[in-house]
């Protein structure tokens, strides 16, 4: 992870051109060094997973549950993005502030990268623990792979050439829709096929070791740390855009200004 | 209310008939990716049908991104939407009038394409109450999500490419719900077909109360 | 250690996609605040 370093483009006055703040640069750090004491827990610390049955043989994940600490952190941010996607899409249909709608753009793209590393790494976590690299039975990997591609769809909205206020108001019907889409997708796929390979509440039911529960908790706190850290950074860019969009208009008012005071001068 | 989306869906189906599109470009589209598939799956008749269902379906969504683009393209014509706008007619009488008119289309394309299913793929039905019904629901809930989202899309400029992207996920649920009504309707599958229905009036409800709700703001700077 | 190969691929996978993210948008935000006035970015201060 690059973490905002500081630099400064000779304004005089020691103010960088960045989107980098005292609080992100906090959050960066903390990130790293989270994500260096993540690294050391999940491959030193904790045990391969493994268990003897009552005929005395060795069965389990055995190292390959140390991808568990990539997939379901990033299964969680994901669904957070997507879950404040909505909340920021209801707000900005309440209030209709462009906050609200870049707050909606940044959680959504972050959303759907987490998404796409969500499926990635459940694929490779599932080939050798379930032999297979996609299961289409199974209600969690579909519902995933649905809401992914919608807030896809979304993001391919969001690119188009349009008006500000016109984008945001048929974007943020788009992720309401898209919500309530997972809902339903979820429902019928349950219907569907209702065997799932994912553990039933491995965290409830307390099957899980101490050290990977810990571990898999502090990857969870890892994981909010980065995601702030992205939000702001990838809301500042898009607040950037905007004002350069406002400014653009504004220079384009001024030239017409003077062009007819121009005109007023000399008739 | 009713008077007025009765209106519309008159006037979308009646520019439906007078230009021919449907029955002289989408249909033929629709049989010929039957043919494909039927290509595609090597001319095993055992195979086409028990897979008949689902093709059915794929086939009846491709069509309705058709009928759901030209639908909108009709409207953006010659500034017809704006003069829509300005006769003061409901937002929610014109979504229902648009999606009823191209419900009403893609029940045509489903009997014409159910007639296709049963002569190229030799099926034979079992369950006509339920096979109706499915077909009927299957095509409110996918006209009701398409309005929507034609809506969403119409003036964009790239509407053609994205409408796909962003209807397709989401009708994955009617494709799954008739395929199933129509496997226990075809008797190619044991399926609960109609606890599957009601997934599929769930569907067509959920969309058409989202749709008729958010359909002003969407129609205001159209 | 048991499934190397699916670990390295997991673990790297990630956080190859997370840092190509973040440099993008670091690297964004860079190029977009050179072209906007100090006084409409809110969140700048000295460096101290």
């Amino acid at each position: 992870m690059t973490t905002a370093a500081t630099e400064s483009t000779g304004t005089g006055d020691g103010i960088s051109a960045t989107t980098s703040s005292r609080a992100t640069k906090v959050l960066g750090w903390l990130t790293l060094a989270g994500f260096a004491v993540l690294v050391a827990l999940a491959f030193a610390w904790v045990p391969e997973d493994t268990r003897i049955t009552e005929q005395g043989d060795v069965v389990g994940q055995f190292d390959a549950v140390r991808l568990m600490f990539v997939h379901v952190p990033s299964a969680i941010l994901a669904y957070t993005g997507f879950g404040l996607t909505f909340l920021a899409s209801l707000a900005y249909l309440r209030w209709r502030t462009d906050w609200w709608d870049m707050m909606a753009h940044a959680s959504a793209e972050i959303g759907v990268l987490f998404g796409v590393l969500t499926l990635v790494t459940g694929s490779i976590w599932g080939r050798p623990t379930w032999q297979t690299w996609w299961e289409w039975g199974d209600v969690r990997l579909v519902t995933t792979l649905v809401m992914v591609l919608v807030f896809i769809g979304y993001l391919a909205v969001r690119r188009i050439p349009a008006d500000v206020a016109v984008k945001a108001r048929r974007s943020a019907v788009i992720a309401l829709v898209g919500a309530v889409n997972i809902v339903i997708v979820n429902r019928s796929v349950d219907w569907w096929e209702n065997r799932t390979l994912h553990q039933q509440s491995t965290l409830i039911a307390r099957k899980i070791r101490d050290e990977t529960l810990f571990t898999l908790s502090f990857s969870f706190a890892v994981g909010m740390v980065l995601f702030a850290w992205l939000l702001l950074h990838r809301f500042r860019t898009a607040y950037l855009q905007s004002q350069i969009e406002e400014l653009e208009v504004d220079e384009a008012l001024e030239e017409r200004r003077a062009e007819s005071n121009m005109q007023d001068g000399y008739p | 209310m009713f008077r007025d989306a009765w209106l519309i869906a008159g006037k979308d189906l009646r520019i439906e008939m007078r230009s021919r599109v449907g029955l002289n470009q989408i249909v033929p589209f629709a049989v010929t990716v039957l043919v494909l598939f039927a290509f595609a799956l090597d001319t095993d008749q055992e195979a086409l049908r028990t897979y008949a269902p689902g093709l059915f379906w794929v086939t009846v969504l491709l069509a309705a991104l058709l009928a759901i683009g030209r639908s909108f393209a009709v409207d953006l014509a010659d500034g017809a939407a704006d003069r829509l706008l300005l006769s003061g007619i409901d937002p929610i009488a014109v979504f229902g009038g648009k999606a009823a008119a191209i419900a009403v289309q893609l029940v045509v394309l489903e009997v014409l394409l159910g007639a296709g299913v049963v002569l190229l793929f030799d099926v034979t039905v079992h369950r006509y109450g339920l096979l109706v019904c499915a077909g009927l629901a299957a095509a409110a809930g996918v006209a009701t999500a398409g309005t929507l989202y034609g809506a969403l899309v119409a003036g964009l400029g790239v509407r053609e490419t994205l409408l796909p992207v962003l209807l397709l996920p989401v009708v994955a649920p009617v494709l799954i719900g008739a395929t199933r009504a129509f496997q226990d309707a075809f008797g190619v599958a044991g399926a609960e077909g109609w606890a599957w229905l009601g997934l599929l009036a769930g569907f067509a409800a959920i969309y058409g109360v989202f749709g008729a709700l958010s359909y002003g703001a969407l129609l205001e700077e159209a | 250690m048991t499934h190397l190969g699916y670990l390295i691929a997991g673990w790297s996978i990630s956080v190859a996609a997370v840092v190509a993210y973040a440099g993008w948008v670091l690297v964004r935000g860079r190029s977009l605040s050179r072209r906007v006035p100090e006084n409409r970015r809110r969140w700048m201060m000295p460096d101290d």
